[in-house]
């Protein structure tokens, strides 16, 4: 029974792309470069961070933008049973973005007393869910899971506007132990208050106490991370609203999740 | 009378070099033992009191590779994290008068005028020599001496590291 639980948990991940069940992260091998070169990364959905422990994460949608704003395609695309991995060669000077974002609709109802799930896009829903399913619920998602790369001097970064994003007061590649870190959460492109914010530093597995940070923006949407140890910090934000796109939709999810370094002083 | 003359300006000329103002810096690349030992990337700047980098003296690095040209070499510069960080990473390298190769154990002597490149004017304050050092297969170190600008006297200033740097003596020379 555990075990069917934990494969539909498993599936649910999967299915949604990024789900609230487990978390999914991007691990680059580094995020501070001084010259071109390559960096290989690890994807995966696993409730700790930076260990492959459970499944790949699907990578079709990745994007790979350059800091002249073209893409990269990634190389060596590798779909394991706990990872999926990827190259990426960086040449440009200054700052890449991987972003992986997903949009669409989480649905919930009953057959009989059978729990049914849909996840995907909103064209898709009408064809999947019965015009008369009980107990009918649909939540539109936004999910967005970046990570950052630099060659040589890190370069300003832009937001889009949809969904929610962060804006770091010291750039994310420029990170030592030590200094605080000041991030904006913008939903849709404004500053909002009471965005959920958890950070938590990867090998959790080697330590007692995860002494994960959990902290709400302010009004002017930011928080203020503590960054006491080098690492690779795994954080993740959440926002519900009800600024929904589709009809039958009510309610809306939002996500973002961000892959930090924090080297020595 | 005008022989006499010629000798003293050839005098007052050297006497104006050996007491130009600038810092004499020497740098102990100490002996380590390991199996596979490669000369560590050293960088050597001058530091403001709020740890911007007023001007870098010298970074050795490894230059140039058959295969690879640069490329081999500068990959490795974001080791020398504080300098890399602090303004090495706004520099292309090579950098006349600054970069070199990296160099062999034992003591190096550098030598900076005020007024000409790398050292250049700085303005009177505090500041700190930084140097710092990385070694492929080894660790990083980072040594501090505090000095005074412009000094008084002459003054000789040491601070050694405890893994990867030596004795590091600099001279501020007024």
């Amino acid at each position: 029974m555990k075990s069917m639980k934990y494969i539909l948990a498993a599936a649910f991940a999967l299915n949604a792309g990024l789900a609230h069940a487990h978390g999914y992260w991007l691990l680059p091998s580094s995020t501070v470069l001084s010259s071109p070169q390559f960096v290989t990364f690890d994807a995966a959905v696993s409730n700790d961070p930076f260990h492959f422990n459970h499944r790949p994460l699907g990578v079709e949608e990745l994007q790979i933008i350059a800091p002249d704003e073209s893409l990269v395609a990634p190389v060596n695309v590798s779909k394991g049973e706990l990872r999926t991995t990827f190259d990426a060669k960086f040449e440009q000077k200054g700052t890449y973005r991987l972003s992986l974002f997903r949009e669409g609709l989480r649905a919930f109802w009953k057959e009989g007393d059978q729990n049914k799930r849909f996840f995907g896009k909103p064209e898709e829903l009408k064809d999947k869910v019965p015009a008369d399913a009980k107990d009918l619920k649909v939540v539109e998602f936004s999910n967005r899971l970046e990570s950052y790369v630099t060659v040589g001097s890190p370069s300003k970064l832009k937001t889009v506007g949809r969904g929610l994003e962060m804006v770091a007061a010291t750039h994310p590649n420029d990170l030592v132990a030590g200094e605080p870190l000041t991030v904006q959460f913008l939903v849709d492109g404004k500053p909002t208050a009471d965005v959920e914010v958890e950070v938590l530093k990867g090998q959790t597995r080697y330590r007692n106490q995860k002494g994960e940070q959990k902290l709400k923006t302010d009004a002017d949407g930011k928080v203020t991370i503590n960054l006491p140890d080098a690492g690779m910090y795994w954080l993740d934000a959440d926002y519900k609203d009800n600024k929904v796109q589709n009809k039958q939709a009510n309610e809306r999810s939002l996500a973002y999740v961000l892959t930090l370094e924090v080297l020595p002083q | 009378m005008r022989h006499a003359v010629i000798p003293a300006l050839v005098a007052a000329l050297f006497a104006g070099t050996a007491h130009a103002a600038g810092l004499d810096v020497k740098v102990t690349v100490p002996r380590i033992n390991a199996a596979e030992y490669h000369r560590p990337y050293v960088a050597i700047w001058v530091e403001t009191p709020n740890q911007d980098i007023a001007t870098t003296l010298a970074v050795w690095y490894a230059q140039s590779n058959k295969d690879n040209g640069e490329g081999k070499g500068t990959k490795w510069l974001k080791d020398l994290r504080q300098w890399w960080r602090k303004g090495g990473r706004d520099l292309t390298m090579p950098v006349d008068g600054v970069s070199g190769a990296t160099k062999p154990v034992g003591e190096h002597t550098l030598s900076f005028v005020e007024g000409q490149a790398p050292l250049g004017k700085l303005a009177a304050g505090e500041y700190n020599l930084v140097v710092e050092a990385a070694r492929e297969k080894g660790d990083r170190e980072l040594v501090r001496i505090p000095f005074k600008w412009p000094a008084q006297k002459a003054e000789s200033l040491k601070a050694s590291g405890t893994s990867e740097l030596g004795t590091i003596s600099l001279e501020v020379k007024p």
